[in-house]
């Protein structure tokens, strides 16, 4: 059967992002002006973004259920997109610093974020396997774009060679899901009854190879090293957009079949657990500031879980009560990737030619320096921790609240005391910039300039994290929605 | 006929195999031909499903990994390149700048 028009606009943001970055790398060999690429980017971005308007307009399954435009999918695209939006307007001036070609960063940034756009509205295996590759292929090479760096490269063979065996790990769930159902389509999967080993084989294998992607213990070990060595902006893309997508798809996945959400209820209890302690635990002795958001990250990765655990409860028990717990999952990916952006942002800025002043040590009386930065870097880490006026602190409470509320109270009790230990670590970046002098040769050079396009980055994160943090209720109105995943009518 | 069963057999062995090699071996260039036997492993896991349902689908889906399995391979090629041109080294234990 061939594609209808219908169709095409149920994948058009995919469909620009793509078409934008082959047009980058078709313009790549006639024009020479580093900044008319950044400006094509950025229209590219932002086209994919606004057309996913269009694609909930025209909601249903496309390509005979291949994909589902649903407002799930709306959110997700809206979020990676607006993260890629982000990511270009601060990776300008950065790959200016360092002297990087510019066409093909933005090239592989267009192409990831389609892949993560296809993961988010996948319907069926297969098609959520090759939005999983074409973000991943894309991401190893963004994580080496600084070739000559040893770091760098290190940072994306790491990622490559673990990335690729999460990757197997995912395929052959499929293959032994489809063998136990004979079918790869999500849909048809919700009807089966099928509990055989075969599908919990497949099911736990799929949950390993996207426990990789999410950054979940005991799967975690590549997060800190490939956040470290890749460029900064790659790194704040990382942390917010593959992640999102990949989460999205788990979600759906949970949605949708049954036998997912019986099988996965004490794999995530002890995911979450274990991903909670990993993170903040590694993140007390960290003193490279990359390092630290990495460990932080993996934390935020156990605190999503947590909201998993709440959703296979509320599903198990067959109650409609499991809408607040979705809304949560998406509510704090949302704040998270807000905040991670900016604080990247900061970092890469701060960090100077070659990437040099990453150590915490350099953050030292930041905010006689320069005390605007210092504030908007605080309002992250706030954010980070959890505190009232920020968005972190309702992505919080609305977890806390689907965990207590499908009566998992250990997981709550485990959550408060890791953000307790988190505490340490995320006001020692603040004590470290207010209470420390400056070392010497800090305070003799010319403070770090921010221009236009990474001040639009923090101002737009920052002004976010506080717009959610005292009104989340527009954006929980929202994903309350009883026909939040498309199937459903 | 070979039934269904010994081909799923062979397949997890395959990938088992392959999930060794990843664990235990040091060199570069080892480890990433252990992730190609992996996919293969799913090739065939894929293919004999599909027998076994009498569906066609598997055998598609087959077609989709080889490419994908392709497209990785030139872009982990090309790291492993980087990484000896880099270091004079492929043994994964010398790349240890990233650590704690």
């Amino acid at each position: 059967m061939l594609p209808r028009t219908i169709d095409m606009y149920r994948v058009l943001p995919e469909l620009l992002w793509c078409g934008f970055g082959a047009l980058v790398m078709l313009l790549q060999p006639f024009v020479r002006n580093r900044h008319f690429f950044t400006f094509l980017a950025l229209i590219g971005t932002l086209t994919g973004t606004l057309a996913s308007v269009i694609s909930a307009a025209n909601a249903g399954p496309g390509f005979n259920g291949l994909v589902e435009s649903d407002s799930f999918s709306f959110f997700f695209r809206l979020l990676v997109g607006t993260v890629a939006f982000l990511v270009v307007l601060a990776a300008g001036p950065y790959l200016d610093r360092e002297r990087l070609p510019v066409p093909e960063f933005y090239a592989l940034l267009l192409f990831a974020t389609a892949g993560m756009g296809v993961l988010a509205s996948a319907q069926e295996l297969l098609t959520a396997f090759i939005g999983l590759e074409m973000s991943s292929i894309s991401s190893y090479i963004l994580a080496g774009y600084r070739r000559d760096s040893l770091k760098s490269s290190e940072s994306a063979m790491k990622y490559f060679l673990l990335g690729s065996f999460a990757t197997a790990f995912f395929l052959y769930g499929i293959a032994l899901v489809y063998g136990a159902t004979g079918t790869t389509m999500l849909d048809k999967m919700a009807h089966t009854d099928e509990t055989s080993t075969l599908l919990k084989l497949g099911l736990s294998m799929i949950l390993i190879g996207l426990g990789f992607k999410v950054a979940a213990a005991p799967f975690q070990v590549w997060t800190p090293d490939v956040y470290e060595g890749a460029p900064t902006p790659v790194t704040a893309l990382f942390s917010a957009g593959p992640k999102a997508a990949a989460f999205a798809l788990l979600l759906r996945i949970f949605a949708t079949v049954p036998a997912a959400t019986h099988f996965w209820f004490w794999a995530f209890w002890v995911l979450a657990v274990l991903t909670m302690f990993a993170g903040n635990l590694g993140a007390l002795v960290q003193t490279n500031i990359k390092r630290l958001l990495a460990y932080s990250s993996i934390a935020h990765a156990g605190y999503i879980l947590v909201a998993f655990a709440a959703v296979t409860t509320m599903a198990q028990a067959g109650s409609a009560e499991a809408g607040p717990a979705y809304a949560a999952v998406l509510f704090y990916l949302l704040t998270y990737a807000l905040v991670k952006l900016g604080a990247f942002t900061i970092v890469s800025q701060l960090g100077g030619v070659g990437e040099k002043n990453l150590s915490l040590d350099d953050y030292a009386g930041l905010s006689q320096r320069q005390p605007v930065v210092a504030a908007i870097l605080s309002i992250y880490m706030l954010s980070l921790l959890g505190l009232p006026v920020t968005a972190g602190f309702f992505g919080k409470f609305y977890i806390f609240k689907a965990a207590v509320n499908s009566n998992l109270i250990w997981l709550a009790v485990i959550m408060g005391i890791n953000s307790v230990i988190g505490s340490y670590y995320y006001l020692r970046v603040i004590v470290v910039m207010y209470m420390r002098e400056s070392s010497a040769e800090a305070a003799a050079a010319t403070p770090v300039g921010f221009p236009l396009s990474v001040s639009v980055v923090l101002a737009v994160t920052a002004i976010g994290t506080i717009l959610f943090g005292v009104l989340p209720n527009s954006v929980i109105n929202f994903l309350l929605r009883p026909n939040l995943f498309g199937f459903g009518h | 006929m070979v039934p269904t069963n010994y081909y799923v057999i062979l397949s997890a062995v395959l990938f088992g195999l392959g999930v060794f090699g990843f664990v235990f071996k040091r060199n570069i260039i080892t480890i990433f031909m252990s992730i190609e036997l992996m996919l293969n492993a799913v090739n065939l896991a894929f293919v004999a499903f599909s027998q076994a349902l009498g569906k066609l689908d598997g055998q598609v889906f087959v077609l989709f990994v080889i490419v994908v399995a392709a497209a990785e391979a030139a872009v982990g090629l090309g790291i492993i390149i980087l990484i000896a041109r880099n270091r004079q080294s492929l043994n994964v234990e010398r790349v240890d700048l990233l650590k704690l």
